[in-house]
Formats: C-alpha cells, sequence, structure tokens
C-alpha cells in the first residue's frame, strides 16, 4: 500500500509528476494552481528534473513542444486565462504528435475573472481550444486522490496515443485538502525513436512538423489524425457511476459537482427520490454509448446536468440522449458551487412537471 | 459517523490552521477527511472560512447544505454561519471579539473568551485558535487530544517547535472552558 497523506489536490498532482518520471516542468505562476510550481521547486533539489518559471504561458508551451519533441516527459498546468495564452502551443503539439501533460486548475471567467472554481472551460477543453481539427484526451479528477492518479494516466495516454493530454480540474479540487493514498514511483522508460535526439547513421532523420503546405499533403495527415482520434475513442472512454441501476432521475457531472451531487443522490433517495448519478471521468473521449444506453431506458424520466458554467457538458449529454428523454440543466457561475439542497430543490421542481 | 464543521474568520486569525490541524489528526486516526477552504485574494484581513468534514466512511460531497458543528471568530462569520447550524448541532463563538450574542435557542451554544485568555493566562493571543480547538474537540470528541498534539508536531516546521508547550496549553485551556 502506497503512502496516506493529507495534501492539496495541487501538491498531489505535482508529487504525482515526480512519481510519474516527469522529466522537465515549465510554467507561469496563476492563482489558483501556484502550488503545482511551488511544491516542484521545494522539491527539486532531491530529484533530477528541469523546473524552468518561463516568462509567460506562451514560452512555457513551446517550452512543452521543443523538450516534449525531444522525447522528455514534460509537464505545464496553469489556470483558465493562461490555458487560453497556451492555445496556439496545444494545437501544433497535436499536429505534430508531440506528448505532453497539461493541467488547467479551472477558475471563474471569461477575461481574467476570478479566482474561484468553475467548469467554464469544458468547450475549450473538449471541443479543441485551438484551430484546426483535432482533439486532446481530457480527463477530468473529482478528488484530491484522482488529482494524483490521473497524472500517471495522463502521462501513459499522452505516450501511447503520441497526442497531448489535458488534466481539466478547477480551483476547488486543487486547493481542497483530502485524504489520499500516492502511488508508488514508477520508473519512466522512455521508447520515443520518432524523438528528434540527433541523427544517428543507422537510421533516417527524424522530422517534427506541423506545417504541410501542399493540400493533399495536409489531408493525409488530417486522415491520419481522425484515424487516430477514433481509436482513441474507441479504447480510452472512461466514467463511474452511482445508484444509476434503479434511477428514475440521471444527474450528470464531473469535476467537483459530482462530488455535491453524490451527497445530493443520498439525500434525495433518504427522501424516496430515485437518483443515480453518471459522472464522466473522460469528457474528450466522451461517454456517448453509455449515454445512449441509459437514454433508452424506460424507467428513467429525465436527465439533468449539474456544472459550475452556463450549460457546457450539457449540450454533449443532449446529443446522445438524442431527444429520448428531456435534458435538464442547474448551474452556477462565476466561482459559486451548488450545494446539494440546491441540486436536489432543482431535481424536485422537474419531477412536478 | 460524519461530522461537518465550519471554522471562519478573518483571514490572520488561524482559521485554515485550525481546521488543516484537525483534519491531519483524524487523518492519522484512520478516519476520511476533507478540507475545504474558501478566501479572497487577501492574505489579512478578508473573510476566510473551511469546511471540514470527518467520517469513519468515504466522504461524497465537500461542500454541505448545513453544518454539525460552527466556529466562529468575527460577527460576519456568527451572522452567516449560526443560521446554517444543523438543529441540535454546536455553535462556539469567540465572545471577546464579537459583541453581539448568537440568538437560537434549538442549538448548544458555547461562548469562549479565547482572546482575552491567549493574551492574559497565555501571554500570546495567536494561540487563541488553539483554545477554540481544545474546546471544539471536547465538545464533539471527535480525535483524541493527543492526535492533535502529534498534528502539530508533524505539521509545524521544526523552527517552530518551541512553541509547542505553548500549544498543548492552549488546547488544555480550551478544554477546561467547556469542561
Amino acid at each position: 500500500m502506497g503512502e496516506i497523506k493529507l495534501m492539496k489536490g495541487n501538491e498531489a498532482l505535482a508529487e504525482a509528476a515526480i512519481r510519474a518520471g516527469m522529466q522537465a516542468y515549465f510554467g507561469y505562476p496563476i492563482t489558483p494552481q501556484s502550488e503545482v510550481i511551488e511544491y516542484l521547486a521545494r522539491e527539486e533539489p532531491k530529484h533530477n528534473y528541469v523546473l524552468l518559471q518561463a516568462e509567460s504561458e506562451v514560452a512555457a508551451v513551446n517550452m512543452m513542444y521543443g523538450a516534449g519533441g525531444a522525447g522528455g516527459r514534460v509537464l505545464t498546468t496553469t489556470s483558465s486565462p493562461g490555458f487560453s495564452l497556451m492555445q496556439e502551443g496545444v494545437s501544433y503539439m497535436t499536429c505534430t504528435e508531440i506528448p505532453g501533460v497539461f493541467a488547467n486548475i479551472v477558475r471563474g471567467g471569461p477575461g481574467l475573472g476570478t479566482i474561484q472554481p468553475s467548469q467554464g472551460d469544458y468547450f475549450q477543453a473538449v471541443k479543441g481550444g485551438g484551430h484546426g481539427d483535432y482533439h486532446v484526451i481530457v480527463l477530468v479528477p473529482n478528488s484530491v486522490q484522482e488529482m494524483a492518479d490521473h497524472v500517471f494516466l495522463a502521462f501513459e495516454l499522452a505516450d501511447k496515443y503520441r497526442i497531448p493530454a489535458l488534466i481539466l480540474s478547477d480551483g476547488a479540487i486543487g486547493q481542497m485538502m483530502e485524504k489520499l493514498e500516492l502511488p508508488d514511483p514508477v520508473p519512466y522508460k522512455p521508447n520515443k525513436p520518432w524523438a528528434t535526439t540527433g541523427k544517428t547513421k543507422d537510421r533516417e532523420r527524424n522530422i517534427l512538423t506541423s506545417l504541410y503546405i501542399k493540400s493533399e499533403d495536409m489531408e493525409i495527415k488530417n486522415i491520419h489524425l481522425q484515424k487516430k482520434f477514433r481509436e482513441i475513442e474507441a479504447n480510452e472512454v472512461r466514467f463511474d457511476e452511482y445508484k444509476t441501476e434503479d434511477a428514475e432521475v440521471i444527474i450528470t457531472s464531473y469535476g467537483l459537482t459530482s462530488r455535491v451531487a453524490k451527497k445530493a443522490v443520498d439525500i434525495g433517495r433518504e427522501q424516496g427520490i430515485k437518483l443515480g448519478l453518471f459522472r464522466p471521468i473522460t469528457v474528450w473521449p466522451f461517454p456517448k454509448g453509455r449515454i445512449a444506453e441509459l437514454a433508452s431506458r424506460d424507467d428513467i424520466r429525465f436527465f439533468i446536468s449539474i456544472e459550475m458554467s452556463a450549460g457546457q457538458m450539457v449540450e454533449d449529454i443532449q446529443l446522445n440522449v438524442c431527444g429520448k428523454k428531456p435534458v435538464h440543466f442547474y448551474g452556477r457561475m462565476g466561482g459559486i458551487v451548488p450545494t446539494p439542497q440546491e441540486i436536489l430543490d432543482t431535481v424536485q421542481s422537474h419531477l412536478k412537471e | 459517523m460524519l461530522q461537518e464543521m465550519i471554522f471562519a474568520g478573518f483571514g490572520g486569525q488561524g482559521v485554515l490552521s485550525m481546521g488543516s490541524i484537525l483534519a491531519y489528526a483524524a487523518m492519522k486516526e484512520g478516519k476520511d477527511v476533507t478540507w475545504y477552504p474558501s478566501y479572497g485574494p487577501e492574505m489579512r484581513g478578508g473573510t476566510a472560512n473551511c469546511t471540514v468534514n470527518i467520517s469513519d466512511q468515504p466522504i461524497s460531497s465537500p461542500v454541505v447544505n448545513e453544518y454539525d458543528l460552527s466556529i466562529v471568530l468575527n460577527l460576519p462569520s456568527l451572522k452567516k454561519f449560526e443560521p446554517k447550524t444543523k438543529k441540535g448541532g454546536i455553535l462556539i463563538w469567540e465572545n471577546t471579539i464579537i459583541k453581539q450574542k448568537p440568538e437560537r435557542d434549538d442549538i448548544r451554544i458555547y461562548g469562549i473568551p479565547a482572546v482575552e485568555k491567549a493574551s492574559n493566562e497565555l501571554k500570546n493571543v495567536k494561540v487563541m485558535n488553539m483554545i477554540m480547538l481544545g474546546a471544539l474537540v471536547t465538545l464533539n470528541q471527535i480525535v483524541k487530544i493527543d492526535s492533535l498534539m502529534k498534528a502539530l508536531e508533524d505539521t509545524l516546521p521544526e523552527r517552530y517547535h518551541h512553541l509547542l508547550p505553548l500549544n498543548q496549553k492552549a488546547l488544555e485551556l480550551g478544554m477546561s472552558l467547556v469542561s
């Protein structure tokens, strides 16, 4: 059994990155995720990784591009406005097929916004935040434990598919402390024959580029990327369910709000309302198939998506419920977290309809 | 059993550390814990609070509707959290800073002159949060007092370890005020 600790989500992410064999961290401090770079700076003398505070998020993402291209296991973390600045680099990395792990500890927006938690960056994360036809793998932890576990998973998936992987969390999960069991360190054995590490006599040059001037070449690249995205969709969907077996109402929620919703499920059931919770663990690839299956069940009356946004994931729920059931939404914005009671009140008002 | 608690006051009064020491102690006793902070950008002077949940079972939500126990160190926090204390729950308020009394009659209310006791008897106002914490664990028995001392020892940087005996005195003083 691993070491039991009481840690903030951000600290757990940082410690897990060290244990997962991270070789370089590039970042620029921003609330509410600065504990990551603070933690890594404190631990740096004991380890063998590069830690670099860039002059901006734009610089940080291009350092990810370069060091990742040289085959390094690389990490950056930021919060909403900082992740917007990084989008150009994420798009380049996706086209060039350079793996790297990103974490966006989301705060309220748009604009400079607030330092309090939000889930308002869902569209940016899952619909391709930068330009061009692309996706990155998006994991949504809902506990300090998962903040650690998902770092291992993100590195593994990023390397396996040569794609950026994003941990999409929020200021509350980043700042709160919980008990967790730290995963044991795993030695990182790089196997990246494509990396630009200097040409040797026995092989061709490795070229990493996202520039394909000829349309025919660009389309071949696009088709290749799309094939990879379909493969990820087929193999890497992850989700969790709580009391959905006999549920009449399915709450869909991810991250922090899925924790609040779980409590609402328990309180609701004490009052005789058959609630269940569907929680995506990956939001790209999205658990389309399972949502469609649930939508076909006769005993389910409706879905309701609970988010800290004006309604973003709810669109993916609607898309896959495909008109078979009503899909409702309840959200708070601006850094406000809904309470279990607010969720129950909304469910009850829809039950009366 | 699940205990849902709120610690609230001004930034700088030690409300966040009070909560984290309790959470750490409970974790060391093998319980599941969540410590959920809420504060503004300012380090001192603004309002700060943290929700601490402790349970024998896995905890679902770090965010709750109302509290089994509320501990308040300023008037805005009393106004905000007295109504959110569960019926039959406990409200602990610092009664030298807060001049206005709580009003409810369906909860157990304990006024603790922690600031006055810390300044006059222990000659260090900073340990007033430990007086409040001593009162808290005596009232709800959520962790053992030894676990709190161990938590302080584990979490305080070594350069502050000469303050451990003072903190122990403050915890004991807090215990004596409610027993």
